[in-house]
């Protein structure tokens, strides 16, 4: 607590860690590429730099409040200096602009406009490094690259994944995988959060646009969509709406102006995923073995996981995803509707991740040898896509999912945020149908922002552990704690990207802990209005397990396992 | 054999110092990097053997009682213009450029028969100086810090006691509570060896007060200012010394553990501070409750690959955890959060060095050397255009024109004396004008240098400064991290437009461009050596803008260093037509009749110089 004095003007500050953060609160606008309040202050860009009253520049990121400091965020000299540092930046970036995909959402360029460069005086240097497109999901770019280092800790401090890191020295710095590789062939989970930190185009999504086009113009395919949670309430930002507001209703009716065929809701793949997981683990439960049960259903997660602990793959449940289920299922109907049609069925899952695209295309996920999602469009991707088809989003009306998927439960939507997997687990548990059974599970621990969550129900008599972490890095603390046995869960819950599929890295950036949260509330919004809250009585799932899930419910499992 | 208490300690010391009496004669091969390179240890192995001959030879780690002839491998006697260099004591008389030939006439010469050997003495006008104190390269030396370089074994534990060593950790352990010493040490007004300046004794106060059950002592032996070797000499020749200081620095801010980060590329001093580091623990001055003291602390040796920017706080703490060395922002601060987030005393090799002798000697003995705010002395690598290249050590405040002239000898070839860099690349460049400049932390600050680690590069009027900054930029650029934009991609572009100018391409605007680059490197830069890395270009700049004026405008490089602005030319007179120049000029620049004078065309010229080579009339050249 205490006031400071930023350009003359008294300022309160109370808890900010930093004076960048009080002269934020004081509506200044100080510009960063290398500060995020999620990650470890860095201090490489020194666009932040402020001037104490002695006329000494101090970057204001790292500098903590003092009662009674002093600060000038914009005098003469401080503007010379990011000038001259946004044109040495300038200087040595690839500024082909007009071509970049970057463009407009690019942070170099948004800063170097503010900050007034009108010219660089120094020559450009031609970089021609290779472009590493290897891998499904993250595109690397390092001709792009302004070396701030936020994917670097991104990587290894929310991730504990830490594939990226500087080499060399000098004007020769780099950001780079060990020994130069691909991500591909590093250990890179494909969770892309590098991207969503990445202030340039040297980080960016594996796009799948065109290939999506080519089906959708194709006579002889049957083109079908599939919704994630997530998608629904980070959309309409890129159409300039407030995160966390639901568009559900015109996805769907931007998809069907773009040539879907069909469109369904993944919240149905998750009820299905929600009734196994859920049996699984009362099955593991009961025998006392193999726990706790790990959640299977991100992909980032599974990598990680099949990486770093092999010996814990047993943990994992042998559950697909609710993309893969879904998938699964979808092309399983069709072929039986639809057994003496020729056209080809293509899913296609719109997905607010980027390692969804990876886990569509891993080998295993595939019934007799045909893919159970064909491709993964992100969020961002949808957005484009609508853009290019000059379709007027925010003036769509608002469109109903097709049958016979027809109906969606709450809890198969609450997956999209961390925490929701366990609570649809638990509604499944509980068999009383009341609002304040519900409101108990909701009170139970399983919500919120925090990075480890831990509840504890009572099930037919037993106490039932369980453990929700987001973040990889926060991930392996506990398996850690659980492995020196400091710890006991019978269920953990673990989604890489931070806040669960919401802060996912195909979703709309700029992203921070309050975006997050608005789209968490749209999330329980959704699942609030939603009459159905059970997976189990959702009466689309009835109709699968009597349909075409009849003895056929190991196409739900990975291997056939169940 | 491990010596258990103070009581013990004294014998071992008495007994030590006794029997270096009973050597009647000592002979100190220099066996410092630059005599090895010369072949000191084949000297040092021959001595030894034909005294061994004789049955004279004496060790004092294996021989307390016998009387006899003492030969060393000493460290840096400073001298190494002139090594490998020997010793021989009582008479410290100095051979200078002694050869593998010359050892059979030392020892039987000197060593036997008491006679000097004349002829490998230093002899300047006529005179020969027999005793190396009456050297001029060492009369005004004040050597304190480097006492022990140079008299004793490097590698024995037992002559470093002889001559006092651990006595001033002795006293600490029984005599003086951490707080005591840690005020001492303030008393005396020690500043930090390394560049910065900043009170040693302030910084141990702030990591005693700590509240933290481990803490760190960290010796900074990073040197890395291209020509200074002060620090490497300290830990070649005086490894005790170092070991000494950091464990005081121990038992004053109670820490438990010091690590010596050391250049990879610093063989010898590794070696030098292991067998130290062994026979300290051997001994029992390092390791767990040290002369039944209760005090426990222990040293361990880091080595580092060769980055210049880890000899920077955060970044040599980032090394020693097995980090990429970069530096962090502050706060917090190194006494607060260092070395595995630790509180943390990081000092460099001279400053733990001097930590002995004013603890032995007391602060108020040490203020009286030198001016008050940087008392002491200094230890100073001189290299360049000057007839005594080596390492001396003078008190602090001594001028510029004494180190030069009196110690350094002056100019080489007697070329004129034109500028000093001072400080390594984080320094700057100072002129005649400065030369009555005592050398002090705040006298060379408010001339826009700094006294650095202790480099010293003395050019003369052949040397063009332009090229200089060029050649310091290079450096920084290179050794620079690559973390914060302004030194990664700033210096790139100084150099960038410094090698332009040196080409013959520079404008007068490039150099407004210069000094804008250089305000905000100074200004934004995240650490000490980024914040530094322009001033060699700001003081050339500053001192000599009409050589860079030359070169941008008039295209000349009046020192001719700059190939791509000289020109060549015929001297008509001189020419006798030959064609020679024009059959070997590579590009077909040089033309003219048979028997007549030949010209050079200059749009052609490439300035390659072959021309100048092949001439048998000398009537080609520079201009």
């Amino acid at each position: 607590m205490g006031t400071m004095i930023i350009d003359g003007q008294l300022v309160e500050y109370t808890d900010e860690k930093n004076i960048l953060a009080v002269i934020r609160k004081a509506g200044i606008e100080l510009p960063t590429f290398c500060y995020h309040s999620e990650l470890s202050v860095y201090g490489a860009c020194r666009m932040c730099m402020v001037e104490d009253k002695w006329g000494s520049t101090i970057t204001s990121c790292s500098t903590p409040p003092k009662d009674g400091m002093e600060v000038w965020t914009n005098t003469d000299k401080l503007k010379k200096h990011r000038k001259m540092i946004l044109e040495l930046l300038l200087a040595n970036h690839d500024r082909d602009c007009t071509t970049c995909e970057k463009s407009g959402r690019c942070k170099l360029q948004e800063i170097a406009l503010k900050v007034g460069v009108k010219k660089v005086r120094f020559g450009q240097e031609k970089k021609e490094m290779p472009i590493d497109d290897l891998g499904p999901s993250i595109i690397r770019n390092p001709n792009k690259c302004i070396l701030c280092g936020d994917c670097v800790r991104a990587c290894q401090e929310i991730q504990g994944v830490g594939v990226l890191d500087f080499a060399y020295r000098g004007s020769n710095l780099q950001v780079t995988t060990a020994f130069n590789k691909s991500l591909q062939e590093v250990d890179c989970v494909n969770c892309g959060q590098c991207r969503v930190v990445c202030p340039t185009g040297a980080l960016m999504i594996k796009k799948d646009i065109d290939r999506a086009y080519e089906a959708l113009q194709n006579k002889n395919k049957r083109v079908i969509a599939q919704i994630a949670p997530a998608v629904r309430v980070a959309i309409g930002e890129d159409f300039g709406l407030q995160p966390g507001e639901i568009s559900m209703g015109k996805i769907v009716a931007a998809l069907r102006k773009l040539g879907f065929d069909q469109v369904f809701d993944t919240a149905v793949g998750a009820d299905l995923t929600v009734i196994e997981e859920a049996e699984e683990l009362m099955d593991r439960i009961q025998r006392k073995e193999k726990l706790p049960l790990f959640s299977s259903c991100c992909p980032a997660w599974f990598k990680y996981a099949e990486q770093k602990h092999p010996e814990l793959m047993e943990n994992v449940s042998s559950c697909l995803s609710p993309q893969q289920m879904f998938g699964a299922v979808i092309k399983e109907q069709f072929k039986k509707e639809h057994s003496t049609d020729e056209r080809e069925n293509i899913v296609i899952a719109i997905m607010p991740c980027t390692a969804k695209k990876y886990e569509a295309s891993r080998p295993e996920n595939t019934i007799n040898g045909e893919r159970q999602v064909d491709m993964v469009i992100t969020t961002q991707e949808l957005a484009i896509m609508i853009q290019e088809n000059g379709i007027v989003f925010n003036e769509l009306e608002d469109e109903a999912i097709d049958m016979p998927f027809g109906f969606t439960s709450g809890a198969g939507v609450i997956f999209g945020v961390s925490g929701g997997v366990s609570e649809a687990v638990l509604r499944y548990y509980y068999k009383e149908r009341n609002a304040s059974t519900l409101k108990g599970i909701s009170y139970s621990g399983v919500r919120g922002m925090e990075g480890v969550k831990e509840a504890t129900a009572e099930i037919d008599g037993r106490t039932v552990r369980i453990g929700v972490v987001h973040g990889l890095k926060n991930a392996e603390k506990l398996i850690r704690k659980i492995k020196r046995g400091e710890e006991k869960f019978d269920f953990i819950e673990v989604m890489a990207c931070p806040g669960g599929c919401i802060g996912g890295a195909g979703q709309p950036i700029p992203q921070n802990e309050n975006v997050r949260k608005l789209r968490a509330r749209g999330i329980y919004k959704v699942d609030k209005s939603l009459p159905i809250k059970r997976s189990d009585d959702n009466p689309t799932i009835d109709a699968l397990y009597n349909g075409v899930l009849n003895s056929n419910r190991h196409i739900l499992h990975r291997d056939g396992k169940h | 054999m491990k010596i258990n208490n103070l009581q013990e300690f004294k014998a071992f010391s008495d007994r030590s110092a006794q029997a270096m009496d009973k050597q009647k004669k000592k002979v100190l091969v220099c066996a410092g990097t630059g005599c090895v390179a010369g072949g000191s240890l084949e000297i040092y192995n021959r001595i030894k053997e034909l005294i061994s001959e004789k049955g004279l030879l004496v060790d004092l780690e294996l021989d307390y009682e016998k009387e006899g002839i003492g030969v060393k491998k000493s460290g840096c006697h400073g001298f190494c213009e002139m090594g490998p260099l020997v010793r021989i004591e009582p008479e410290n008389y100095l051979y200078l450029r002694v050869q593998i030939e010359d050892c059979e006439e030392i020892v039987s010469k000197t060593l036997i028969n008491n006679e000097a050997v004349e002829r490998l003495m230093y002899t300047a006008e006529d005179k020969v100086y027999k005793a190396q104190e009456d050297i001029p390269f060492y009369k005004k030396q004040t050597r304190m810090v480097l006492k022990n370089c140079g008299s004793i074994n490097a590698e024995s534990f037992a002559e470093y006691v002889a001559k006092g060593g651990y006595q001033a950790l002795s006293k600490v352990l029984f005599e003086m509570e951490p707080q005591e010493v840690c005020q001492s040490i303030l008393d005396s007004n020690l500043r930090g060896r390394g560049g910065g300046g900043y009170p040693a004794g302030r910084k141990w106060q702030q990591v005693l007060k700590q509240d933290s059950e481990i803490k760190y002592v960290v010796c900074n032996g990073d040197e890395g200012d291209p020509g200074a070797f002060m620090d490497r000499s300290i830990m070649e020749g005086d490894p005790h010394g170092v070991i000494e200081g950091m464990t005081i620095a121990g038992y004053a801010t109670k820490s438990t553990a010091g690590y010596i980060y050391v250049r990879a590329e610093y063989p010898l001093a590794v070696e030098r501070l292991r067998i130290a580091i062994e026979d300290a623990r051997k001994h029992g001055m390092l390791g767990e409750n040290i002369l039944n003291s209760g005090f426990s602390f222990d040293i361990n040796i880091n080595k580092g690959a060769g980055a210049f920017v880890c000899g920077e706080g955060s970044a040599l703490t980032a090394s020693i955890e097995g980090e990429r060395g970069m530096p962090r922002v502050k706060p917090p601060r190194t006494v607060e959060k260092g070395l595995w987030e630790k509180p943390t005393v990081l000092n460099n090799v001279e400053t733990y060095a001097n930590v002995p002798l004013i603890i032995n000697n007391g602060s108020g003995w040490y203020k009286g050397i030198g001016p008050e705010n940087s008392p002491g002395t200094k230890a100073f690598a001189i290299t360049g255009n000057v007839n005594n290249t080596g390492l001396i050590e003078v008190p602090m405040g001594t001028t510029l024109r004494e180190v030069i002239f009196d110690i350094g000898g002056g100019i080489k070839d007697d070329k004129k004396f034109k500028a000093v860099q001072i400080g390594g690349p984080s320094g700057g460049c100072l002129t005649e004008e400065h030369l009555e400049l005592p050398l002090d932390f705040d006298s060379l600050k408010k001339v826009g240098a700094m006294i650095g680690s202790g480099g010293l590069v003395v050019m003369d009027e052949d040397t063009c400064m332009v090229e200089v900054a060029r050649f310091f930029m290079n450096f920084t650029q290179n050794e620079s991290c690559g973390k914060c934009v302004p030194c990664r991609e700033g210096t790139k572009r100084m150099l960038e437009i410094l090698e332009k100018i040196v080409n013959g391409k520079g404008t007068k605007e490039d150099l407004d461009l210069l000094e804008e680059l250089a305000d905000t490197i100074s200004s934004t830069a995240l650490c000490g050596l980024g914040k530094s890395a322009a001033s060699p270009v700001v003081s050339t700049l500053k001192y000599f803008r009409d050589e860079y004026l030359e070169h941008v405008i008039d295209k000349k490089c009046k020192t001719h260093t700059c190939k791509a602005l000289a020109s060549i030319v015929i001297e008509k007179e001189k020419c006798k037509g030959c064609s020679k120049c024009a059959r070997i000029c590579p590009v077909q620049a040089i033309e003219g009749k048979v028997k007549e004078p030949y010209t050079i065309n200059q749009s052609k010229c490439i300035k390659c110089g072959a021309c100048l080579e092949a001439c048998p009339f000398t009537a080609i050249k520079e201009a």
